[in-house]
């Protein structure tokens, strides 16, 4: 049954993303992510972790993708670029992935990552919110503050550059206020 | 090659979809003119990324894989955040989202 389920999401999982790249709509782009995103969450909880999967749903799926709908909203649908400028970029970026795909099998089929064999039973832990909990707030306390104040650095970031056209508007009033 | 078998799912399933998913985006990075067909191409190389942390999470046996996870989520909606604010002040500046326009600083 993991068998199945495992390669049910997989697959969907890639076509999704094969969809979003060579896509031609954002919306439909996006929506696709969508997807993506979901069928990870079904492979996280596969892999025993239900709180980290609730989190994807709710802060990729249900956040960020949301971000993205409204930009693709606001700025309407792009008339459809030609995709590479250079001549040989398709097959030269094809043959990179292809690469990238070749390169990275041997290593992730090793046997001796981490010191744990790909070959041993998976070791199951408790891995309810108390335990990541435990783990956040014991021993990664320290980059938790710092995630907390990059995340007001980026929303004071967000409003500075929305704001942006405000600000260049008053600039010109004060400098035609020069003028007079 | 054993992990293509019918076996019962090992870590090396996980490592491999997630490697596959990492080349995608960095393909939809490469290949996509369109800025939010990266960012998104982006996002995508970040949750592979996620994917091969929870599976060698579950292989050693420790909660430290799950909680990179959960950082790594939270850093991704604060760059998502920033980076659609500054892809729509570059839409307003420019008029278009085509990437290869916006080369101000080209030499």
């Amino acid at each position: 049954m993991e068998v199945f389920l495992f390669y049910l999401f997989a697959v969907v999982a890639v076509a999704a993303a094969l969809g979003m790249i060579f896509g031609r709509n954002a919306a439909h782009a996006v929506l696709l992510m969508v997807v993506n995103f979901s069928m990870l969450a079904m492979l996280y909880l596969l892999l025993g972790a239900p709180f980290l999967a609730m989190v994807q749903i709710i802060v990729y799926a249900g956040a960020i993708l949301v971000l993205f709908l409204f930009v693709v909203m606001l700025m309407g649908q792009d008339p459809g670029p030609l995709w590479e400028q250079m001549k040989l970029q398709r097959p030269l970026a094809l043959l990179l992935a292809i690469a990238m795909i070749a390169l990275l099998v041997p290593v992730v089929s090793g046997r001796n990552i981490l010191g744990a064999q790909f070959g041993d039973p998976v070791r199951p832990f408790s891995s309810d919110p108390h335990a990541l909990a435990e783990g956040l707030f014991g021993g990664y306390v320290l980059p938790l503050e710092t995630i907390a104040i990059i995340l007001l650095t980026a929303m004071i970031g967000a409003v500075v550059l929305a704001k942006r056209d405000a600000y260049r508007t008053k600039r010109e009033e004060l400098l035609n206020l020069d003028e007079v | 090659m054993e992990p293509l078998s019918l076996a019962p799912i090992t870590t090396t399933h996980y490592l491999l979809l997630s490697a596959v998913l990492f080349s995608l985006g960095t393909m939809g990075v490469l290949l996509r003119r369109s800025a939010l067909i990266v960012f998104l191409s982006i996002e995508l190389m970040l949750n592979a990324v996620n994917l091969s942390f929870v599976a060698l999470a579950r292989q050693v046996g420790g909660i430290d894989g799950q909680v990179v996870v959960f950082f790594v989520m939270t850093i991704a909606a604060a760059e998502v955040a920033v980076g659609l604010a500054l892809i729509v002040a570059l839409y307003r500046t420019l008029g278009t989202t085509d990437i290869d326009r916006a080369s101000e600083l080209k030499g």
